[in-house]
């Protein structure tokens, strides 16, 4: 038994060492484009740090420019050669544009003048604050090799199959199990034919079994129990035919398909913004308001694709390619992101609304979000859990009311309430009212 | 023992008459049609449906139908792709402009919310004119009329506005040196950049003729400010400088000389300090300043002639004899004159004679009396219409010099009495262009129709008087494929310039003097400061001897006959709105009749004429046909409505109505008054003869009368209101209803009387309305704004018959039976025993009658929000509710529809929605089509069917108000609290507010002397005060 262990051992030694040689000649491999780099960086000027570059771009530049995507301004991978190649144009050129472009605009500077035009005259902001040092950090960065693009893995089937396949393995447990028991209802079905059969042969006798009155008899014949069992049965059927209209209209957990798969998820949670940044109307409106296209496109001028992480998350969990939702968010606002402009072409989102009050209710965000100080989540619930809208709470007026009933009302400095509030206080000797004891309970209020 | 009586209901049935005895077996008077029905076998027997199959069908229905109604609709939102900043959705903004549609001119702030305007409201930045009537208030409706003109059409077929140009440009080439004339036909603009577009277009084209056209004619009024001051414009008047006023057949208060001059006069009619104006009124037909006048002579037109004469004479000085006038007009006018001389600058003279020496004889008095209320130096602008240049027009169009006519603003085929020579002067031209929004009378005979756009889609600018100026600016973007009269001008005169860039830089040019543009297009308004100086005391040259116009006047009053007087209706004006069915179903202030015009008879003509007012079964009311004829012009088929005070030998009729084209059927109401407005005069001799059959009317008010009921419109004369306390014992004018406790006198307001407990509202807001019923003029401006404000239902002529108007506000008008409302109440407290002289079984009968020429008082009269409100004890499903701020509430998803609320309230201000009136083809008005539906307010619910509605006090408004405050962090202020009503009423009649701010202006006026509250004896303790009414009935 021993000799099959070593052999297994020797082999792995075997293969740990290829590794170590694979892992070898690819470090060789990196060490040397790494130097080539250098060395060609170095043709030009001194060489930069490209980590450091990095991190200045993602906070100077990220905002109009992509390494490999033409975007506000034009993509930077390897500005300085193609300058160098196709203008003519040194690193000095790069230090005055960077620091003043609009300067070198003004000083007729050919280049600048074209590519001032080319970008439909939107000018670099300059960037006085940046050494030579940074831009060459920067420019450091800009001339890494683009990484070979990581494999998506496309297994949403894949994932499918998978989850189906375990629904199949259930219920072939299931089906074996059930048979199992029909089997063995079968068995005993025989082997009690067969010992009567038995018993018969042999003349035995099998106590007559005396015959009683069938319990439904006994229960039809019984009035009284009748009686309570018809109200009963009455009662449950009033029950749940009053609970049955009573949801009639109500939507709690309405979770209906949008046009665009739009992730509060990602938006108020992963990357927690302000539920009023795009709601900005509930602020000072009585709607909360869906936000315009032009709102989404504040960030997704330059947010064209997600991260691919995100993008993996989405295939496998949510069966959602959110790159192609972002496409569909241009294709509605006109957007162009090759050309970098807006074509024109709009095609409105027709979403669907989750949140309905019928008309007769009149609900005003500003007094709630902005007077009250309420939170959004209080109503609409875990938004930025939600990867689709739903509806958290049941919107009835049994609701509102118990939430006017258990709310104290804001009125800390509010200049509105101070009258009121020191009047209320004087007269009932406390400090604290609820919205139902300050008139939010009135028919009219909410009704008009 | 059997008993021999015999019972009988009737006299017929003791007689044993055989109709009894037929009644009495048919249980339907009138046959039931069922044999109609079921007769027809071959139908019944045709039809594919068995009976099986039909039950079959409804119940699989009802099934169906019940159980869609569980799944929940899909709503769809779609936002903005791309949100102008200035609309958030759910906010309402505000943009100043003015309308100015040939008849109203008026500064207006629009309400508009999601970029629709929905609302008319007063620009309170504008010092002249600036306040919205009923049909300014209305006309954002117009906006929504589903039989606008969508785009140019020629010949009836649609056409783009490059065919438009490229065609008209090259019919008016051709015309350039053809020697026709180029005609412009418009309405009144009073807009210095389109006279200037005119004259850059008359440069260019050469031959051209601008002929200004106004429906109803001002032309003897400017045709007198003309001669008298060398400038074509009307005097203006501030009757809120004036303590003695007297009107000669002037309706100041309706449309007269452009309208507008109410909001002054109503500042003069509240006693402040024991003084109030007088006014004294003299006309024939019954109009809102005669009903609001403290002492009116009825007088047939020809009469109203000699007595202004004989005022100037009186006056000014002169010798015409008035001899003819009957000894009682001639002695009011003694009084009148005497007064006026005694008033000297205090007084102030206006009259509505379309007659050139009527208005000089006006001009002369005010001018000799000096008075302050007069104002001759900053003319209105906004009536510039020539009678001559029409008629010159109109000969010109028949021997065929006009080559082009290009109209704007005008109706002419409607409008003119001679409409048939002018259609006839129109097949002579070669181009014929019509600029309107509707396919109305005048377009069907055009060539092109040039789709004009609404006024709150437009650009423009007007001079509402000389030296005041207001923009026009688009609250929206243009509805349908338009264009503006002054856009077209442009064109022609190939200037490529924007309208409003033409606008401001003509402002800029002439009229701002450096100030900013934005800030007046801000604003809606600027007054100019500097060229009020013109020299207008240099062209006061009075050729003509003083007393001559008096007595050419005096020598052409010679009218024979009946006298026809036609006048304009505050709610139709010159009927170039009678699409709008707000309007149509806004009740007349005086006759309180929708729906219609009519021909308005005294009673003791129509007595002789032989003509009747009858009420039918359900009490709606109905009247006698006549045939009018003037000259040659005949209207068949006139109704007549009996009307109290019209002067003996005079008759009215209102223009506006009888449209023919370019309105819905259910709008085309009444008859057309202009077929009789002969040589634009509004005093016509008509003959009258009886035709057969009874019009049917739709009045809102079936009761005339107040039956000496003084306590609802408590009322008394300056000098009592003077000199007694309100409680005095014998003269007491205000006193509280008093009830018996323990057999003393208790009054109602005291909590030991009362049946319910009281609720502490000191705290917070408590709000009230007030209303002063001297301020109160009857306009109506409020009822529309109210319809607006809070989408109140319009439902037609036939439920009005029924009394089932919707109106949430309504103005009761109230005549005396006798000479006074006094004198009512004397009578009633003076009858004894049933019959006699003084018995109230006739007494009460008299009491029903309206006297001849009656006192008139006017009370708006809503949801009077009773602390201790009736209708919310008998409410089954405690759908109306009271709220600790003082508003009763109805809450309409509660109501199931009982009605005991109505029927249990004082006041009958609850309405019912016996239909569903909107979306409903058989109400079809404007919520039937869904641009109608675009003018309705988001923030009020549209009710259904088989619920109660009322006023609500407008609570979306003060929960609005109150919400503001709170986000910003602040105390109200007092003024920012407003109903609909309360801010459409100018006249300070209407005053909103919260009574729990001792500083405010309702919280002292409900400590006024004045106030009472309606009803105070049933002690439901309202929130809506009224003010007693002050007449100033001494004569000096």
């Amino acid at each position: 038994m021993k000799k099959p262990y070593q052999s297994l051992e020797v082999n792995s030694i075997y293969n740990m060492k290829q590794v170590i040689h694979r892992k070898l000649s690819s470090n060789n491999l990196g060490l040397s484009l790494i130097f080539l780099l250098t060395f060609s960086i170095s043709l030009f000027a001194q060489e930069g740090d490209p980590v450091v570059g990095k991190s200045l771009f993602n906070a100077n530049c990220i905002a109009c420019h992509k390494l490999d995507k033409k975007m506000t301004g034009p993509a930077l991978r390897n500005v300085e050669a193609r300058l160098a190649e196709e203008e003519g144009l040194d690193r000095e050129w790069l230090y005055k544009w960077i620091k003043n472009s609009a300067g070198m605009i003004k000083s007729g500077d050919a280049y600048a003048n074209k590519i001032y035009k080319e970008y439909n005259g939107a000018a670099m902001s300059a960037f006085p604050t940046l050494t030579n040092a940074d831009i060459d950090n920067i420019l450091a960065y800009t001339a890494t090799e683009a990484p070979a693009p990581v494999p998506v893995e496309t297994n949403v089937t894949g994932g499918g199959a998978t989850s189906t396949g375990g629904g199949i393995s259930n219920k072939l447990l299931l089906g074996a199990l059930g048979l199992l028991f029909a089997l063995l209802a079968g068995a005993l079905y025989l082997v009690n034919q067969t010992l009567r059969r038995f018993a018969d042969a042999k003349g035995v006798a099998l106590p007559e079994v005396t015959k009683r009155t069938p319990i439904w008899k006994a229960f039809v014949q019984n009035q009284f129990l009748v009686f309570v069992t018809v109200i009963a049965l009455m009662l449950a059927s009033a029950y749940f035919v009053y609970g049955y209209f009573m949801q009639v209209g109500v939507d709690q957990g309405y979770e209906p398909v949008q046009p665009i798969h739009y992730s509060h998820r990602i938006h108020a949670g992963d990357n927690g913004i302000d539920c009023k940044y795009c709601h900005s109307s509930a602020r000072v409106s009585k709607h909360s308001g869906i936000p315009s296209l032009n709102v989404c496109m504040n960030c997704h001028k330059s947010i064209y694709e997600v991260a691919p992480e995100t993008q993996q998350e989405g295939l496998a969990e949510y069966g959602v390619d959110y790159n192609a939702e972002i496409k569909k968010l241009y294709k509605a606002v006109g957007w162009d992101d090759a050309e970098q402009k807006y074509t024109g072409e709009t095609s409105p989102v027709k979403w669907i609304r989750i949140h309905n009050l019928p008309d007769f209710a009149y609900f005003n965000h500003s007094q709630h979000v902005v007077v009250g100080g309420i939170e959004c989540q209080t109503c609409h619930g875990p938004v930025e859990e939600m990867e689709i809208m739903y509806q958290h709470a049941p919107l009835t007026m049994g609701w509102c009311i118990n939430c006017h009933r258990e709310t104290n009302v804001k009125v800390k400095d509010n200049a509105y309430y101070t009258k009121i509030h020191e009047q209320l206080a004087k007269k009932y000797g406390k400090e604290d009212f609820t919205a139902a004891q300050m008139g939010g309970l009135e028919c009219g209020k909410c009704h008009y | 023992m059997s008993s021999n009586k015999k019972y009988w209901k009737s006299v017929e049935e003791l007689k044993d008459s055989s109709i009894v005895e037929t009644l009495k077996q048919n249980e339907f008077v009138q046959e039931i049609p069922t044999d109609e029905f079921l007769g027809d076998k071959d139908t019944l027997e045709a039809s594919s449906t068995t009976r099986r199959d039909f039950l079959k069908y409804v119940g699989f229905s009802t099934a169906a139908a019940s159980l869609a109604a569980c799944e929940g609709p899909v709503v769809k939102s779609i936002p903005y792709v791309v949100q102008p900043d200035r609309i958030i959705p759910g906010v309402a903004n505000y943009y100043a402009t003015t309308i100015a549609n040939g008849f109203d001119f008026a500064s207006v702030l629009v309400k508009t919310r999601e970029g629709r305007p929905i609302k008319i409201e007063n620009n309170t930045l504008a010092k002249t004119n600036g306040h919205a009537n009923a049909r300014v208030n209305a006309s954002v409706l117009d906006l929504y009329d589903s039989l606008r003109v969508q785009g140019p059409k020629k010949g009836g077929k649609a056409i783009s506005w490059s065919e438009f140009d490229a065609e008209t440009t090259q019919a008016l080439n051709s015309l350039k040196d053809s020697g026709k004339q180029i005609v412009l036909l418009t309405q009144t603009y009073a807009s210095p950049s389109t006279s200037k577009l005119v004259a850059e277009f008359t440069e260019k084209y050469g031959n051209v003729n601008h002929v200004v056209y106004d429906a109803i004619s001002e032309s003897a009024a400017l045709d007198a400010y003309q001669a008298m001051y060398g400038e074509r414009g009307l005097a203006n008047y501030d009757f809120s400088k004036a303590m003695t006023i007297v009107s000669v057949g002037a309706d100041f208060l309706g449309d007269w000389q452009g309208g507008g001059f109410d909001s002054g006069y109503s500042k003069m009619r509240i006693p402040t300090n024991g003084k109030m104006s007088r006014h004294i009124q003299f006309e024939s037909n019954m109009s809102l300043s005669g009903a609001n006048a403290d002492k009116r002579v009825p007088l047939t037109p020809t009469q109203q002639k000699l007595a202004l004469a004989q005022l100037h004479s009186l006056i000014v000085g002169g010798s015409v004899n008035a001899n003819d006038l009957p000894a009682r007009i001639k002695e009011a006018v003694q009084k009148a004159a005497s007064e006026l001389v005694k008033a000297g600058s205090n007084g102030v003279l206006v009259t509505g004679i379309q007659d050139v020496n009527a208005q000089t004889v006006a001009l002369e008095i005010n001018k000799a009396l000096g008075s302050k209320a007069f104002d001759p130096k900053t003319p209105i602008k906004t009536r510039q219409g020539n009678n001559k240049a029409v008629q010159t027009l109109i000969s010109d169009m028949k021997s065929g010099k006009v080559g082009a006519i290009i109209m704007s603003g005008v109706n002419p085929l409607y409008t003119l009495p001679n409409a048939n020579d002018f259609a006839e002067g129109l097949k002579n031209t070669t181009l014929s262009v019509a600029f309107t929004s509707k396919e109305d009378e005048t377009a069907a005979a055009v060539q092109y129709i040039a789709a004009a756009p609404h006024y709150l889609e437009s650009w423009g600018d007007v001079e509402l008087k000389k030296g005041h100026f207001a923009l026009m600016q688009p609250t929206i973007r243009p509805l349908f494929d338009t264009r503006q009269f002054q856009d077209a001008l442009l064109k022609w005169n190939g200037n490529d310039v924007a309208l409003n860039d033409y606008i401001k830089s003509t402002w800029k040019d002439t009229i701002l003097n450096g100030s900013s543009y934005n800030q007046a297009l801000h604003d809606g308004v600027f007054s100019s400061t500097t060229t009020v100086e013109t020299a207008s005391e240099d062209v006061e040259q009075d050729e003509t001897p003083a007393g001559n116009a008096a007595r050419a006047l005096a020598t052409s009053a010679t009218g024979k006959g009946v006298e026809l007087t036609l006048y304009s209706k505050i709610g139709m004006g010159d009927g170039q709105q009678a699409n709008n069915p707000w309007l149509q179903e806004f009740p007349d202030p005086i006759t309180r009749t929708s729906w219609d015009n009519y021909l308005t008879v005294s009673k003791s003509d129509a007595e002789a004429w032989n003509l009747v007012n009858t009420n039918d079964a359900t009490g709606a009311l109905n009247g006698s046909y006549v045939n009018l004829k003037v000259g040659k012009a005949e209207l068949k088929n006139v109704p007549v409505i009996i009307q109290p005070g019209q002067a003996k030998g005079s008759v009215g009729l209102a223009f506006g109505y009888g449209r023919t084209a370019g309105l819905k059927d259910e709008m085309k109401t009444g008859v057309n008054a202009f077929a009789l407005y002969n040589d634009f005069d509004t005093v016509q001799n008509v003959s009258i003869e009886p035709a057969t059959g009874m019009h049917e009317f739709a009045c809102v008010q079936l009761q005339n009368t107040l039956m000496g009921r003084g306590d609802i419109i408590k009322e008394t004369t300056l000098e009592i209101f003077n000199t007694y306390d309100k409680e005095d014992h014998k003269h007491g004018w205000n006193k509280i209803p008093v009830v018996s406790l323990n057999h003393e006198e208790t009054p109602v307001t005291s909590p030991e009387v009362d049946l319910w407990d009281e609720f502490d509202r000191s705290i917070g807001h408590h709000f009230n309305l007030s209303i002063d019923l001297n301020a109160c003029t009857g306009c109506g401006a409020c009822v529309i704004a109210c319809h607006a404000e809070n989408n109140v239902p319009v439902v037609g002529k036939e439920e009005i018959r029924r009394s089932r108007d919707m109106h949430w506000l309504r103005i009761d008008r109230y005549y005396s039976s006798e000479e006074t409302f006094a004198e009512d109440d004397a009578k009633k407290e003076g009858f004894s025993g049933l019959f006699g002289d003084n018995g109230s079984l006739g007494g009460f009968g008299e009491l029903e009658d309206p006297a001849d020429n009656p006192q008139v008082a006017f009370q708006p009269v809503m949801c009077q929000h009773c602390n201790h409100a009736p209708c919310e004890t008998v409410c089954p499903v405690a759908a109306t509710a009271h709220g600790r701020q003082g508003q009763n509430h109805m809450a309409y998803n509660r109501c199931v529809g009982t009605r005991y609320c109505a029927n249990n309230c004082p006041y009958k201000v609850r309405r019912f929605n016996w239909f569903l009136y909107n979306g409903n083809d058989e109400f079809d008005y404007h919520m039937n089509n869904d641009l109608g539906r675009m003018v309705i307010n988001p923030d009020v619910t549209v009710r259904s069917r088989g619920v109660m509605e009322k006023c609500s006090m407008c609570i979306q408004k003060t929960q609005k108000t109150i919400l503001d405050a709170k986000r910003d962090g602040r105390e109200i202020k007092d003024g920012e609290f407003q109903t609909a009503c309360s801010a459409a009423c100018s006249n300070g009649a209407m005053v909103f507010g919260d009574i729990n701010d001792k500083d405010s202006k309702v919280a002292k006026l409900l400590k006024d002397d004045r106030m009472y509250h309606l009803l105070e004896s049933v002690g439901t303790k309202p929130n809506v005060q009224y003010h007693t009414k002050v007449r100033n009935t001494k004569e000096a």
